[in-house]
């Protein structure tokens, strides 16, 4: 494997990670804040991508079909917090995942109802299509490359908001004591709705972004979700700083596991028979390695108790 | 699991964990239990097999016929709960309707052992065309092998010297890339298994980039290739690709858009097939359900036709004289030819496909053959 | 108002009455029904002891269900095809005897719990969850893409393994096997939780400190029961595999996970019928609610829902009127 190719894999691996991360942000920070695991955040990433595709088939605007996606998934959010997350904040963590759990199904079949079993069409607009060639004479998709842009551009969007404003002081204060924030005079319930809403709309984003490159369809939630809770488990529940590490992590290990595995073993294997257990072995590495670390630090990277 | 019971009101009652019995005695009736996924990520799939198969029954005017259709959610042990249901409590003749080769492999063996009839419109795993042969199997698709062999055939006429190949990860993913190779001969530039259900293939195309392949052979179902292909557009990567069909038919054609115009894709199947049945089927089918078919609704469709052409000629009860009747294939497939190998799998001619835009629709049109009359390799295994 | 026990006692008997009425009415698919109910029950008895008397919240139960499916699998694959497992440096050859498969499938999945419990153990909360959960997905993509044993495919088993003295095909000898098996678990864990050692380990899920002060090893009683816990779902996945006369990848996917906590919840948490009731309930939801409509799965999250958020102890605890369980 050349320099040259192992630099480009660096570089997917990264924009790997920061796909994960868009999903994993909202799901740390509805975790940090109000202390719940959240199965359905993949439905949200869903309703996201489905809202693109068909803002996107109506009216043919890319840009509009992200707006829609954010509209979409934090109106499904905040609709979801008011009715039924808010129950579940005082349950076990037990509770919180079969209820959740229970969305999911209901949000699949729903999805399915509405816009029947066939996969949509999302594309990318025109001005992103292509590829740019960066230093070194490395051709890379212009598509990929804002994806690494934006997801940058939402953490540190995230980091401001929650250590610059007001909104950010009183989450922080929310997740260190809930009566003494209540006893301040702030609404609890309105910054909890607001911080799902806000949460939902970052999954919806994701979706809709990777939704242009990926197939939308339904169910297409499931599989990310698995991988968005490695990743904030790696990186400690509840910080957007572990997840940002965590998904960069993920996402590295993933795509050099599965190009360099083969590779490695094919040094000291026939052909096929490296193919197959390199492969098998990459496809349970990032387990292996959330493990790992669970086991070096029960509490993950930057978590906190 | 759902019933939906289309034909033939035989007094079936609705079945609880405590009703009775259902009577015996069809009275040269046929009954078919069709299995399929019609739930969750795999339904559409499910869905054109279903509306091929029930069309096929509806247009043959036979009412003797009762189908009784039901649900896999893609999971094997729930196709083996309902195949179970539709043996013991049902009472079914013939059994049909499974997509995916490991559900086809949880549920066929079983059936055929129960002395009912197996029919697969889609799966087509090697196991049972070769040593695990069994009279009471038919299948009316393909072996899997097939298109894959077609599409190796292809690729050497298209002068591939240096061909990179993927495929997920599991055993259909090995067929799939052992099938190419068998006929397409030539050097590869790499040879892949991705994840299954892997969705981001920026590192594998980087590697067929870096590679200095001159062609490119994927065999990935469903979601993945949309993924891949999508991706693969956007790359700037611009080499010739091959594959399947499974990857360009009808169900995922529309979610692709552009990124598979001018694709070569092979199938035993192209909706512009040029004979009477296939025009109507395709006629009817879009007047029927307001879309064009898949390749998986023409499956089915034949599969339909065959279970109609024995139910003509013998009854079902006489398991060996129905046997006979479905071995003779006397229908008019929407394929042209259709015969049946010792295996009782087809011998058919694969066409090369490619896919164009008709107006607003993405659709594939036949460019030329990629195998003629070929039959699966484990044909030979068989001892029928 | 009924007592636990009593409800208790009409569960056992329903779940005799029905297969038995079935068997004279000619209606085998019930039966097929009831048994598989019988083995998700008692998948969920084995977790229960984890989940609800230790509060070890398991994402990663499939891992144990699929190690008991595997067992079966590939001890029956063998005996089928007349090949030994492994000749050297000793002769190991399958077998197509249930007790033997059962006694593998035990040792097995215990086995595997201890490694996995020995590990994940070390975290709590969220970060346990999740680490089950990450051990359970990696046998999911071993078994995938691992072609000995049949990768995706999985591996079909052309007979019913055997029992001595018993017809296994005939539906209802098989059930009157999971039956007793399941009975004998029941009587086995109730026991277990009034002994010291479960005190010691619900003690230790009410109030961590205080096991600690009153010389409780906390880990040791953890891993004690996650691995009993293991074996017992393990012996539910080489059953459920005779069942179907197949096992395949599936059987470790996280949604059987899901599933067996599914079970727990519905039927009440920590409470020594509550699995049982909870896999009867949901094989029937699963039966009728599937012929209701395509989009049956909207109903089954919907009931879901309602049962976590409206009837906290499930329908046992609804049933009995009492939200904290009181064994017996």
């Amino acid at each position: 494997m050349t320099t040259l190719l192992l630099i480009e894999q660096v570089l997917n691996g990264l924009q790997f990670g920061v796909m994960l991360f868009l999903m994993a942000a909202g799901l740390t920070l509805i975790f940090g804040v109000m202390g719940l695991i959240n199965l359905a955040h993949g439905s949200l990433y869903m309703i996201g991508a489905f809202a693109a595709a068909a803002v996107a088939g109506w009216t043919g605007n890319f840009f509009l079909a992200l707006v829609a996606s954010l509209i979409a998934a934090a109106i499904i959010g905040a609709l979801i917090e008011l009715t039924v997350i808010r129950r579940l904040y005082d349950r076990d963590h037990l509770e919180q995942v079969l209820a959740t759990f229970a969305l999911i199904l209901i949000f699949s079949e729903a999805t399915r109802w509405v816009f029947g079993s066939f996969p949509l069409f999302l594309n990318i607009p025109d001005v992103l299509n292509g590829t740019v060639t960066l230093p070194g004479g490395i051709q890379y998709s212009l598509y990929r490359l804002t994806i690494i842009l934006i997801g940058l551009a939402v953490a540190a969007g995230l980091f401001l908001l929650i250590s610059k404003t007001r909104v950010g002081m009183r989450i922080r204060a929310g997740e260190n004591d809930r009566e003494m924030i209540a006893a301040l005079g702030v609404d609890i319930s309105v910054l909890y709705t607001m911080v799902f809403a806000l949460g939902a709309a970052l999954a919806g984003l994701s979706g809709a972004l990777v939704g242009a490159i990926q197939s939308v369809e339904v169910g297409m939630g499931e599989p990310v979700l698995i991988l968005a809770f490695v990743v904030i488990v790696i990186g400690g529940i509840g910080s957007i700083k572990g997840a940002l590490a965590g998904a960069i992590l993920v996402g590295l290990t993933d795509t050099l596991g599965r190009t360099m595995l083969p590779v490695i073993f094919g040094t000291f294997m026939e052909p096929s028979a490296a193919t197959t257990v390199g492969s098998a072995l990459a496809s349970m590495l990032i387990y292996i390695l959330m493990a790992g670390v669970l086991l070096y630090k029960p509490t993950g990277l930057f978590g906190s108790t | 699991m759902h019933a939906f019971r289309v034909l033939g009101a035989a007094g079936i009652m609705a079945l609880g964990l405590a009703s009775g019995a259902v009577a015996d005695g069809h009275g040269g009736k046929v009954k078919i239990g069709l299995i399929t996924t019609l739930t969750g990520g795999g339904a559409a799939l499910g869905v054109d097999i279903r509306d091929g198969f029930l069309l096929g029954i509806k247009q043959s005017g036979n009412d003797g016929i009762e189908v009784v259709v039901e649900d896999d959610q893609r999971k094997p042990d729930i196709a083996v709960q309902v195949a179970d249901k539709m043996i013991q409590s049902e009472k079914v003749d013939i059994m049909t309707g499974i997509v995916f080769s490991n559900l086809a492999l949880a549920v066929a063996p079983a059936a055929t052992a129960q002395g009912k009839f197996y029919i697969s419109p889609n799966a087509g795993p090697a196991q049972l065309a070769g040593k695990g042969c069994h009279e009471n199997y038919f299948n009316v698709a393909w072996q899997n092998d097939g298109p894959h062999e077609a599409a190796g055939a292809h690729a050497k006429k298209l002068g591939f010297k240096n061909a990179f190949i993927l495929a997920p990860n599991y055993p259909a993913g090995k067929d799939a890339l052992t099938g190419f190779k068998r006929t397409y001969e030539g050097a590869l530039a790499g040879e892949l298994f991705t994840k299954l259900g892997q969705t981001d293939y920026a590192a594998e195309i980087a590697q067929i980039r870096a590679s200095g392949a001159d062609g490119i052979f994927f065999f990935l179902p469903g979601g993945m290739g949309i993924s891949f292909l999508k991706q693969y557009a956007g790359s700037g990567i611009d080499l010739p690709v091959v594959g399947p069909a499974f990857s360009f038919d009808q169900t995922i054609l529309a979610a692709v858009g552009d990124a598979a115009l001018g694709i070569h894709n092979t199938a035993q199947w192209s909706p512009d097939i040029d004979n009477a049945a296939n025009k109507a089927f395709v006629e009817t089918f879009k007047a029927e359900y307001g879309r064009i078919p898949s390749i998986y609704a023409s499956q089915a469709f034949d599969t339909a036709n065959l279970i109609v052409s024995a139910a003509a000629k013998a009854d079902v009860k006489d398991t060996d004289a129905f046997r006979e009747a479905l071995r003779e294939a006397d229908f008019a497939s929407t394929r042209g030819d259709f015969r049946f190998g010792n295996n009782q799998h087809p011998i058919q001619d694969f066409y090369v496909r490619e896919v164009i835009k008709d107006g607003d629709v993405f659709t594939n049109k036949i460019i030329g053959i990629g195998l003629e009359d070929r039959q699966d390799v484990y044909a030979a295994e068989c001892k029928l | 108002m009924m007592r636990e026990r009593h409800i208790n006692m009409i569960i056992l008997a329903l779940l005799v009455l029905v297969p038995t009425y079935a068997h004279f009415a000619e209606e085998p698919f019930t039966i097929t029904l009831a048994t598989r109910a019988v083995i998700f029950a008692l998948a969920g008895v084995g977790l229960n002891l984890a989940l609800g008397q230790g509060g070890l919240v398991s994402f990663g139960h499939a891992a144990y269900f699929g190690m008991g499916g595997y067992a079966m699998g590939i001890l029956a694959s063998h005996a089928q095809n007349y090949e030994p497992i492994m000749e050297v440096p000793f002769l190991i050859e399958g077998t197509n005897s249930m007790p033997v498969i059962w006694l593998v499938a035990i040792v097995m999945s215990a086995l595997l719990a201890l490694l996995i419990g020995a590990l994940s153990l070390r975290t709590t909360g969220v970060y346990f969850i999740m680490v089950t959960l990450a051990f359970g997905q990696m046998f999911y993509y071993f078994t995938i893409s691992w072609p000995a044993y049949g990768g995706e495919d999985g591996l079909s088993i052309y007979v019913r393994n055997q029992f001595p003295g018993m017809n296994t095909l005939d539906p209802i000898q098989f059930f009157s096997i999971c039956f007793v098996l399941l009975c004998a678990v029941l009587f086995l864990v109730n026991r277990l939780n009034k002994s010291p050692f479960g005190l010691a380990l619900n003690g230790a899920h009410q109030n961590e400190e205080r096991a600690l002060t009153v010389g409780i090893n906390v880990y040791r009683v953890r891993l004690v029961a996650f691995v009993i816990s293991g074996a017992i779902t393990g012996l539910a996945g080489a059953l459920f595999a005779d069942l179907n006369r197949f096992v395949s990848p599936t059987m470790f996917s996280w949604q059987i996970s899901g599933e067996i906590m599914i079970f727990i919840i519905l039927g009440g948490v920590a409470r020594l019928f509550g699995p049982v009731a909870g896999a009867a309930l949901y094989i029937m939801l699963e039966h009728f609610l599937g012929g209701l409509s395509e989009y049956w799965f909207i109903y089954l999250g919907a009931i879901l829902l309602f049962v976590v958020l409206f009837a906290k102890g499930g329908i046992i605890g609804k049933l009995s009127r009492k939200e904290i369980s009181h064994d017996g």
